[in-house]
């Protein structure tokens, strides 16, 4: 589509969603998000980008395949169950370590329940663009 | 390069075999040679009256262990595995020399040692079935090993066919035994025998374990798979289909036999079944000319003998059984390396064209003939210590002892004859021509049958080497008592004695007379109505005939058709299940509604119908996205924003999907027939008020929130998280999201394949369609 306007809305659109994409997969451990609307939220910015600049503009800013970002994803959500395995734990057993934390403070979170929902992410992103762009392309 | 290759197809041409030189050599038998060591090396503890056990943890939760048990019954099994399998390698390694495919025949060689090894030595009923499907995967692998002949693939498809069958009927037997007994562990079971006898499922339990036994062992109705799996390479015939695998099921019989022998179902269903096998096997290879098809009938005959014995209780007939199971893997399996080594020298494996091929292969003939004279029970081989007790055990059964040695007096006779067809004939009197000149094997190919045929005649000479060491704790492992047996070549003069002589002279004279004998049974198989082989095809082509019927039916290629019967099938299932059960009878408090609920309900009604009416496509598809965003709505006014988030970035996908799809849909038409837009709004309806109907009734019955009560205490204490839903989906079931994320990306790349392939597709064409 040749749009001026809607190419330059595009260009702010895209990267408020991407940010905020990122922020709900964040924050989805204890306030509404996660995984899963994070990818839909960066899909539909993609797919924004693709209906203003078109497929091959989008799969340039993506830089990856879409199909490879999708495995990739798939690979970290099984990486983070496996975690579990080297510790002694059933598969798929969330486990976190609090870096930095005291007395009365809890410290930064960071756990294995993080990096499988980053593993989601990744593949609803992936899957969604791979089907996509090959249907506008195809189309 | 191109001339390798060429010669490594020329060598899968029916014969297979090269004089090259195998790299592997002698090497192939050292795996196998090192189990049977070690396996030695545990002869004196289970000849001490002991059992080993080693136990792991699998599935705890439904009592699923990965257990081993070793005592008299398996080591032996484990003994003949591992021995017999070092010479079958060794062998191969000649054998299949310079074939294309060699590694790949020990990878799966192998994989069947070690599946048979763990079947076996299990000792959770549930280890042995995965171990037992693990064989039939490893015979069909090798029966089809010459995957370019139709004939091998048809015979490895059937083998596993009926095999899998059985395994099935017998996974669905060990279950209900191990409800019955109240462990799956062998080991418990076998000692839940009168528990088990007297349980109502008794009877089931039977029905559905012999099934698998009998498939696997080759028992008539199911014995003709066994013949034709001897399209796989010869060293495959002599140790799955003779030596190990086929006596899985004879396993099966004699580990449940503590716990479910004794009862008249058992002893009358073994002893019948064997007997007719017995008998029906050994007429069948006495019509054969093909020497491997001849061995392979008698193999069925030797598996009849053992159903038939192992349905007694007596010691002695146990006792005869394992004999004769060890007494039959010696000989079997030499003779039918002996069978391979004449093919692969002479060319030929008809008996008609091999005569006197003793003079250029010596020691082969010295093997076949210790081997025959085993098989054929002349003393002093262990052969004939193995029929003198089948005897002996025939007269000690209770229930029909005329029948039973009648049946092995009959069987035994015709295998003398077959013994000198197969193992003798071909050795004495006049040469013949044969396609390939003959002459002496190497030495890996007749050091395996030297060897075996050695075994029987040594163990004959000393029957107490394996009298105390393996046939006694095997005697008391299958029959769950301390028994002592004897084994002696010189029983004195008594009845088994007289049957021996009545069994020579029969058999002799068939000998002699088997040419006209011969032909008068292949002039009457000609004219039988059914064999199972025919049976086995027409079952095949019924079988195929009724999937394409029910794929005409149901498959109709028309969108409309499929949909109208997904939604008519569930309307009918629900609603039917709301009356049946007085569901529908719910009452609901209409008064809770509020105004904000009621104008939700509308968006959507007016959107489902709008999308019904609109003769645009856009429209349809927005309308539809307004039914979404009410759903969506839905969802937050009950407290789900998870839910009502991921509903309306899926809403948002779908109509930028369907918006790009569309552009290549024709214009939308409205079926042009009113009658089918009117049926279509009925069944609409009825599958609305049915689904809204179940709803209803589900919200009005009390609700268990156990579950919900779990994961809302667990979530921040366990998990550290408040959200119920995301701690839910990355980790309290952790696994099924996975399983769903790896759906996801399995579904895209399909659709992705599809959208790419239309294209490759078109232009192949030339030009869009």
């Amino acid at each position: 589509m040749n749009s001026p306007i809607l190419s330059a809305a595009t260009r702010l659109l895209v990267a408020l969603m991407l940010v905020f994409s990122v922020y709900m997969l964040l924050r989805g451990h204890n306030e509404p998000g996660g995984g899963f609307i994070g990818g839909l939220i960066a899909g539909i910015g993609f797919i924004l980008y693709a209906i203003a600049e078109g497929a091959a503009a989008t799969r340039r800013a993506l830089r990856f395949d879409p199909a490879a970002i999708a495995m990739i994803g798939l690979g970290i959500a099984l990486l983070s169950g496996l975690v579990a395995g080297f510790a002694g734990d059933p598969l798929f057993t969330g486990q976190w370590w609090f870096i930095g934390a005291g007395e009365g403070d809890k410290g930064l979170p960071i756990s294995t329940v993080l990096l499988f929902d980053i593993g989601v992410y990744l593949v609803v992103v992936g899957s969604v663009l791979t089907l996509v762009l090959a249907l506008e392309e195809e189309v | 390069m191109i001339s390798a290759y060429r010669k490594s197809l020329f060598h899968m041409s029916p014969n297979m075999v090269a004089d090259r030189p195998s790299k592997l050599g002698w090497l192939s038998a050292l795996p196998p040679a090192a189990l049977a060591l070690a396996f030695l090396a545990c002869l004196p503890t289970i000849a001490g009256g002991e059992a080993i056990r080693i136990a792991y943890d699998w599935v705890p939760s439904l009592g699923i262990r990965i257990s081993f048990l070793l005592d008299g019954l398996s080591l032996t099994f484990a003994l003949l595995i591992s021995g017999i399998g070092a010479f079958v390698a060794l062998y191969s390694s000649v054998y299949l020399a310079g074939h294309l495919h060699l590694g790949r025949f020990f990878f799966y060689l192998f994989f069947f040692m070690a599946a048979m090894l763990g079947l076996v030595l299990a000792d959770n009923v549930i280890t042995l079935f995965v171990f037992w499907e693990l064989t039939t995967v490893a015979s069909y692998l090798l029966i089809g090993f010459d995957h370019a002949s139709a004939k091998a693939r048809r015979s490895a498809l059937q083998a596993l066919l009926v095999t899998g069958a059985g395994g099935l009927a017998l996974l669905a037997g060990l279950i209900l035994l191990g409800f019955a007994a109240g462990s799956f562990e062998l080991s418990v079971i076998l000692t839940q025998g009168d528990l088990i006898r007297a349980d109502a499922l008794y009877l089931p339990i039977l029905v559905l374990v012999l099934l698998g036994a009998f498939t696997k062992s080759a028992q008539v109705p199911f014995h003709f798979w066994l013949p034709n799996a001897m399209a796989a390479p010869t060293p495959v015939s002599a140790y799955l289909h003779s030596a190990t695998m086929v006596k899985a099921g004879i396993y099966l019989l004699a580990r449940m036999h503590p716990a479910l022998s004794g009862t008249e179902v058992w002893i009358w269903s073994l002893t019948i079944f064997g007997a007719v096998t017995a008998v029906t096997a050994s007429v069948l290879a006495l019509r054969q000319t093909d020497l491997k098809l001849a061995l392979a009938y008698t193999t069925v005959m030797a598996l009849g003998t053992l159903t038939m014995f192992l349905g007694s209780e007596a010691s002695v007939a146990v006792a005869a059984a394992v004999t004769f199971l060890m007494v039959h893997s010696f000989y079997k399996a030499a003779l039918f390396m002996v069978v391979g080594i004449i093919d692969y020298r002479t060319g030929t494996r008809e008996v008609a064209q091999l005569r006197g091929l003793a003079g250029v292969m010596p020691v082969t003939a010295v093997a076949a003939a210790a081997a025959a004279l085993s098989m054929a029970g002349f003393p002093p081989f262990l052969g004939f210590i193995g029929k003198e007790l089948k005897y002996e055990g025939a007269l000690a059964i209770a229930s029909e002892p005329m029948f039973v040695a009648g049946a092995a007096v009959l069987a035994n006779a015709l295998m003398v004859a077959v013994a000198g067809i197969v193992a003798l004939r071909p050795f004495y009197g006049a040469r013949l021509v044969t396609p390939k000149a003959p002459k002496e094997a190497p030495v890996r190919l007749w050091i395996g049958p030297l060897v075996l045929a050695a075994l029987g005649l040594t163990f004959g000479l000393t029957p107490s080497l394996i009298a105390d060491n393996l046939v006694q704790p095997a005697v008391t492992a299958i029959l769950g008592r301390p028994e002592a047996v004897k084994l002696a070549l010189w029983h004195g003069i008594n009845l088994p004695l007289l049957l021996s002589v009545v069994t020579f002279a029969l058999g002799l004279s068939v000998y002699f007379f088997h040419q006209p004998l011969r032909r008068i049974l292949i002039s009457l198989e000609a004219r039988l109505p059914t064999t199972g082989d025919r049976t086995w095809d027409g079952l095949l082509t019924g079988l195929k005939a009724l999937a394409a019927a029910q794929t005409r039916l149901l498959q109709s290629g028309i969108l409309r058709r499929y949909l109208f019967v997904v939604f008519a099938s569930l309307a009918l299932a629900v609603g039917t299940t709301l009356i049946v059960t007085d569901a529908w009878r719910f009452s609901f408090a209409w008064s809770d509604l509020m105004l904000k609920h009621w104008a939700v309900v509308a968006l959507i009604a007016a959107g489902a119908m709008m999308t019904a009416v609109v003769n645009s496509r856009l429209a349809a598809i927005c309308a539809l996205g307004v039914v979404g965003v009410g759903v969506a709505m839905l969802f937050v006014m009950f407290g789900a924003p998870d839910v009502a988030i991921t509903q309306l970035l899926v809403e948002t996908l779908v109509v930028v999907l369907v918006a790009v799809a569309m552009l290549r849909l024709p214009d939308l038409r409205r079926d042009p027939a009113p009658g089918f837009r009117g049926l279509d709004a009925v069944l609409a309806l009825c599958v609305g008020a049915a689904v809204s109907a179940t709803l209803l009734a589900v919200v009005a019955g009390p609700m268990d929130r156990s579950i919900t009560t779990y994961f809302e205490g667990a979530s921040v204490p366990e998990a550290f998280g408040h959200n119920i839903v995301n701690v839910i989906l990355v980790d309290f079931r952790a696994l099924d999201t996975f399983g769903e994320v790896a759906v996801v990306v399995v579904a895209a790349l399909g659709a992705y394949a599809l959208i790419r392939g239309t294209r490759r597709t078109r232009e192949k064409s030339g030009g869009r369609p």
